[in-house]
């Protein structure tokens, strides 16, 4: 089988239990592969937790970990995407001085051309908050630091496959 | 709807009901050990004692042991108590033990009261934290009154499927709480698939490949014990007329006696079942995981054969050897649907080979083991083939971890299903003498024995103390080197004979078994050794032999670490 190494988006259906998170971490941790992003949050189903992972590793090994993931007793269903079957977003925010938007034209101009919103503004500081591909938001930060960012954070990317997944379908199945 | 009254509820302490649940589980026996945070448990044990039997353990490590030696030679889920902090970091071993080699154990941990809980309070530790990634599944119960589920889902979850131990962490206020007490068995939980869905497709096509192999190979492991498929298993190697050989863990699953049966895969064992797993051009996994310890070389194993492989756990599927076919399913269910679809077949020509290589083992290796020139030391092989021979091979051998465990899997000659207890994957040394202890609980009628070597015993030696008290019948045998031999055999043969700390300077085990009231000899010439077998094995209750063998004898075959099967070496 082929090693060369690919950027995979993994999506674990999983109850919502307390200690998951260490479960599935693990599995990461113990083959030595670095977790790019994670992100968990409710699904398309209720009571049905989503989680979004990115990692880098070959086909083989993806193959591998997707086992070892599904065999936890609480996880419903996983799958891996390489970018171009996923829609994926990674959003982020930046906390700036407030007087960048009165004293420099250039600044509103950026946020314009960027489609960041403001999303709070306080006499101090105001907040951006973007989201898009990682690209995008790099783009966008490389500009505004020479500005001076006084906050920046980035979460970890969501995606939605292009392939139906029918997660329903396997809770009934599993009935 | 009507209301059962079966099913009544009454309104008793969280500790009452996890022993009734224990109870409807049909719990026969606890292995644990008290302490502060399992009191209230403890507490509600006692008016049970005419119920349910608990045997006291020197070290939580030991019950552990006691527990896995407890299910695998009955087949039932063994059941651990142990309090928190200390007593549960001490079963940790154990468990990943019973995770490794997929051991039903249910282990009930004591925990510090719900409002201590992260304060670093006495005896705290983060018991789920820690047995996370060597259990099945764990769970942290704060409130009585989800014990009964949550104890009905762990044996479902440690029993069902590919076997597993879990472990269910109850505080002490859980445990002094009260709840309403309704039990019902779990048979299914939502996100969980024990048993996948067979594939008739699988079953064809194995048989396809089955009915046209020139030189098949069957390698089976503990999955068709675990499946119970003795009678499935054993039609399904007459029929097909394959050379069967097993992994450690799936020894004692076919008679040793038995014609097709042509050995031991692996690191020491046979010559035959190795070379010829890189000959055969069909190879059929039963419920085995091709360890490293199995398959040598991974780039170098059966490069030749398509590979059959029938497996209930999804994830070991192309794990470490690709596939051709595989059987995902209970090996008891889909071993007669093969049977049915292949033709009876003989593969004589092929089998002889299997026996002209075991007879150039024989007389490189196993006749100078099992009977040793008179001015050779004692060899472990020798002591190891009279008992079988004494025993007729009926007896249940529970062995540590080493050359002697190497020695006794090669030359006792099981007659019996479900009769071979060893540490595997783990290899856990301090393994065998608490396991013995649990599957003399575990089988009362047949005569256990354990087979340890002088490192592995000092690891355990505490539960020479549970013996005495619980009065079990152990025959325990230690094969005593002074070394630890097997690190020493590896140190020999590829470290220069540097022999860097594995030298054993040893107690006097006499004087040790008669302080525990056990009684002892010990062999140091050959001449004595028949009748000491004889009276170790006939003795009435717990006896302690002690052997003196070689001190820097080997064991071979032997494939070296890194190479391939097919260069395994007979010396």
């Amino acid at each position: 089988m082929e090693n060369k190494i690919h950027l995979y988006t993994v999506s674990v259906y999983t109850e919502n239990n307390i200690g998951l998170l260490n479960r599935i971490s693990a599995i990461f941790q113990r083959r030595h592969v670095n977790i790019e992003s994670i992100n968990s949050s409710v699904s398309e189903v209720e009571g049905v937790s989503r989680w979004t992972i990115l990692i880098s590793v070959s086909e083989d090994q993806m193959k591998k970990i997707i086992g070892q993931i599904e065999k936890q007793v609480e996880v419903i269903k996983a799958y891996y995407h390489l970018d171009e079957d996923t829609i994926y977003q990674e959003s982020c925010l930046f906390k700036m001085s407030s007087n960048l938007l009165l004293e420099d034209a250039e600044i509103q101009n950026i946020i314009k051309e960027s489609n960041a919103n403001i999303v709070s503004v306080f006499k101090e500081f105001f907040v951006l908050e973007k989201s898009g591909l990682k690209k995008e938001v790099e783009t966008l930060y490389e500009k505004l630091k020479a500005f001076g960012i006084l906050q920046f954070v980035r979460a970890g990317r969501i995606a939605v496959t292009k392939e139906p997944l029918e997660i329903s379908k396997t809770l009934e199945a599993m009935k | 709807m009507e209301v059962s009254t079966k099913n009544k509820t009454k309104s008793i302490s969280g500790s009452q009901a996890l022993i009734e649940c224990l109870l409807a589980e049909q719990v026969d026996t606890i292995f644990g050990y008290p302490g502060g945070a399992i009191m209230p448990i403890y507490d509600a044990l006692h008016g049970y004692r005419e119920k349910i039997n608990h045997l006291l353990v020197r070290h939580e490590q030991g019950a552990t042991h006691a527990a896995q030696g407890y299910a695998r030679i009955s087949g039932k889920v063994g059941v651990v108590f142990a309090t928190s902090g200390p007593g549960a970091t001490n079963l940790i071993t154990g468990i990943a033990d019973a995770q490794i080699d997929s051991t039903p154990m249910v282990c009930i941990t004591g925990q510090v009261a719900s409002h201590l809980l992260g304060t670093d309070a006495f005896q705290e530790t983060d018991v789920m934290g820690i047995s996370m990634p060597v259990t099945k599944w764990n769970v942290q119960i704060t409130k009585a009154e989800e014990i009964p589920a949550a104890v009905a889902k762990a044996f479902y979850i440690a029993r069902s499927g590919r076997p597993g131990p879990v472990v269910i962490d109850i505080t002490k206020d859980a445990q002094f709480g009260e709840c309403e007490f309704e039990y019902q068995v779990c048979n299914q939980v939502r996100s969980y698939v024990a048993d996948p869905e067979i594939e008739k497709s699988s079953i064809w096509k194995a048989a396809d490949l089955i009915n046209h192999a020139k030189k098949p190979l069957v390698l089976f492991g503990q999955g068709v014990l675990l499946a119970d498929a003795q009678k499935e298993f054993e039609a399904f190697v007459d029929k097909s007329g394959i050379p069967s050989a097993w992994t450690i863990m799936g020894l004692s699953a076919l008679k040793d006696s038995h014609p097709l049966n042509v050995g031991m895969l692996g690191m020491h064992g046979n010559y035959g079942p190795n070379i010829m797993t890189n000959e055969c051009d069909v190879l059929i996994a039963i419920g085995m995981r091709f360890d490293d310890r199995v398959t040598g070389d991974l780039s170098r194993y059966a490069k030749q054969a398509k590979v059959i492989h029938l497996e209930l756990d999804p994830a070991e599927i192309s794990k470490n050897v690709q596939a051709d076919v595989a059987v995902l399913g209970d090996c008891k269910i889909t071993l007669p649907l093969i049977t049915e679809a292949i033709t009876r077949r003989s593969h004589a020509k092929w089998l002889s080979q299997f026996n002209d290589l075991y007879q150039e083992e024989y007389d490189v290796v196993i006749k100078k083991e099992i009977s040793p020139a008179n001015d050779q030391p004692i060899s472990m092989g020798e002591v190891i083939k009279l008992i079988s021979d004494k025993t007729k091979g009926e007896s249940v051998l529970v062995t540590d971890v080493g050359q002697h465990q190497m020695v006794a899997q090669r030359y006792y000659e099981f007659s019996k299903w479900r009769s071979n207890i060893t540490s595997g994957g783990l290899g856990t040394m301090g393994f065998a003498l608490p396991a013995a202890i649990g599957a003399k609980f575990g089988a009362p009628d047949r005569q256990v024995i354990a087979v340890i070597g002088d490192g592995g015993f000092q690891m355990t030696i505490q539960e020479l103390g549970t013996i005495y008290q619980s009065g079990v019948d152990v025959k325990i045998l230690i094969l005593n080197n002074e070394f630890l031999g097997m690190v020493r055999q590896w140190q020999e043969m590829f470290f220069d004979r540097r022999y860097s700390f594995t030298e054993m300077v040893n107690p006097d085990f006499q004087i040790i078994a008669k302080g525990y009231h056990i009684p002892a000899n010990k062999v140091e010439q050959r001449e004595n050794l028949d009748t000491a077998l004889d009276a170790f094995l006939n003795s009435k209750g717990s006896y302690l032999l002690e052997v003196m063998v070689g001190k820097e004898n080997n064991v071979f075959p032997m494939v070296p670490s890194g190479a391939s099967v097919s260069e395994i070496r007979l010396k």
